[in-house]
């Protein structure tokens, strides 16, 4: 029976079956390179294998350990000092005072334009250097600790990050909401609290968490200014042991960190999106 | 079959370099020299960015004598031996001290000079001995990867260590008040009190060193296996002691003789 004929029953084609790929010089270099990218992470595995002893661990996993502890705390009070400072910053960049706006703007220009090592020397050395002065106004005993002036820097680094990711998802609301509320007659604060911001939050909830998974990377300078974080411990394994696999090591501890937040951050999304989610069939 | 002509063609070209490479080295062979330059007064970069100190008048005066054409390389302490071990370079000469941990991975010439650590402390410190009861809770600057570094964590264990990738870091941390005392080469602390920078401090006392953490001095570190190279370079310490070239540069740096 050929289709044209029209018998009134429905005829289901089959779909063509899908062509076979051709073995393009493209495709031949795609999967020799991926072979290379498997051999050497195979090597690697290998290596961490042949290259691991007891020794090594017994010296130094209780130090890893430690430094990511180190590493933890950093992170952790900068993103809490800087999602604090990061509100009224936020609020500066959207205000329209034009001495406001333009001193949110150029903190967070500095701060994002200029490399966090740069920074963390500046405060750390350049401040260093003012010590008689600090010590007669009574700030010295912060600013000594190497500790210290890594979480205020990198505090102030975050914040103006935050602040952008903060601007942009508040700007990202529609204005009706805005506008519903005030045809309501909600007073502005309330519409900004209960209306705007959570709204806004899911928006920025994503580039929050590139942002800790940045902060976590970027921590490992703080091992430059004698903080003996998983970097600083690092380094001094290294030091001792002219062992390869410190690094390897600590990049798997950072992997692991970041990924476990990764999936933290997943869940935590699908909750706030909940009331978006259709339910499945 | 294009690409086999190639091949040939660069396999030949690669060989006929190779022998001019064996040719030239039977005039003068090219040895390329890693130093730190940032730990005066053995090695450092003057202000017009040039190599200066003991380490690099050594070099030349070794090279000279070995007839060896010496190029400087300046590699960060940290990675001085990594450097090494992949080929950046053929010898450390930067006051590398000669201890079993590194001889676990490189090979050192004799050794070149030796002298005892040492503890520096602001003037107005109350610390006055350096035993390990004295430095209690004390912050403690040294350079990371150093024979100084591991004394202070094996020997120095009550104090608070602070690392730092060279001695310019841990000099500025002591004059800001940031750490109490300092460890590092006699002679290093010595030159750097002298001089306007170190003006905030003294030493306080030079250690007993500890062969097997201290190492026998400072000598030149190799890649394993090169021992034609290492034993130019014996050969090149031996007749420089001998004809009087050492002791001249010695002078020119120290007041006492460092060799030990």
């Amino acid at each position: 029976m050929s289709p044209s004929e029209n018998t009134g029953v429905v005829e289901f084609f089959e779909r063509p079956p899908p062509q076979a790929k051709k073995w393009s010089k493209a495709r031949i270099l795609g999967i020799i390179l991926l072979g290379l990218w498997i051999a050497a992470g195979l090597g690697l595995i290998y290596y961490l294998f042949a290259a691991y002893t007891q020794e090594f661990a017994d010296k130094y996993a209780l130090k890893f350990l430690r430094g990511i502890w180190v590493t933890f705390q950093i992170v952790g009070l900068s993103l809490i000092f800087g999602a604090l400072l990061s509100f009224p910053v936020a609020l500066g960049r959207l205000s329209k005072n034009r001495l406001i706006g333009g001193i949110a703007f150029g903190y967070s220009y500095l701060m994002r334009g200029t490399p966090l090592l740069a920074q963390t020397y500046l405060v750390y050395y350049g401040l260093g250097s003012f010590n008689k002065e600090l010590q007669a106004i009574g700030l010295w005993w912060f600013f000594r600790d190497a500790f210290n002036c890594v979480v205020l820097i990198f505090t102030l680094n975050t914040a103006a990050y935050q602040a952008e990711i903060l601007r942009g998802a508040i700007e990202n609301v529609e204005k009706g909401q805005t506008e519903a509320g005030q045809a309501l007659g909600i007073p502005k604060l309330v519409i900004f609290w209960k209306i705007v911001l959570p709204q806004a939050l899911i928006t920025a909830l994503r580039p929050y968490g590139n942002e800790i998974i940045l902060m976590i990377k970027g921590s490992a300078i703080a091992s430059l200014v004698t903080v003996f974080d998983l970097m600083g411990e690092t380094r001094r394994a290294y030091s001792r042991s002219f062992d390869f696999q410190t690094y390897i090591w600590a990049a798997i501890l950072y992997l692991s960190v970041v990924e476990t937040l990764r999936r933290l951050w997943d869940k935590f999304e699908n909750y706030l999106t909940r009331h978006l989610q259709r339910d499945s069939e | 079959m294009k690409i086999f002509k190639k091949i040939t063609m660069a396999v030949a070209a690669i060989a006929i370099a190779a022998s001019a490479g064996i040719a030239q080295s039977q005039e003068m062979r090219k040895v390329r020299v890693g130093t730190e330059g940032a730990y005066p007064p053995f090695n450092s970069l003057n202000a017009a960015g040039k190599l200066e100190g003991f380490d690099i008048d050594i070099a030349n005066a070794l090279c000279e004598q070995a007839k060896l054409k010496c190029e400087f390389v300046v590699q960060d302490w940290d990675g001085m031996i990594p450097a090494l071990l992949a080929n950046k370079f053929d010898v450390i000469i930067a006051s590398m001290s000669i201890t079993d941990e590194r001889m676990k991975k490189i090979d050192f010439t004799n050794k070149y000079y030796n002298t005892p650590p040492a503890i520096a402390v602001p003037k107005d410190s109350k610390i006055t001995g350096i035993t390990d009861a004295d430095l209690k809770g004390v912050a403690l600057g040294a350079q990371s990867s150093t024979t100084h570094s591991n004394y202070a964590e094996a020997k120095l264990g009550s104090a608070n260590l602070k690392l730092y990738p060279t001695p310019d870091e841990y000099k500025a941390d002591i004059a800001s008040g940031r750490i109490d005392a300092v460890i590092d080469d006699v002679t290093v602390l010595d030159a750097w009190i002298k001089s306007d920078a170190g003006a905030c401090c003294k030493i306080i006392g030079t250690l007993v060193p500890d062969d097997k953490i201290n190492g026998i001095g400072a000598g030149i570190g190799l890649r394993k296996g090169e021992d034609d190279l290492k034993k130019i370079f014996n050969d090149a310490i031996d007749a420089i002691r001998a004809n009087g070239t050492y002791k001249k540069i010695n002078d020119k740096y120290f007041a006492f003789d460092v060799y030990g």
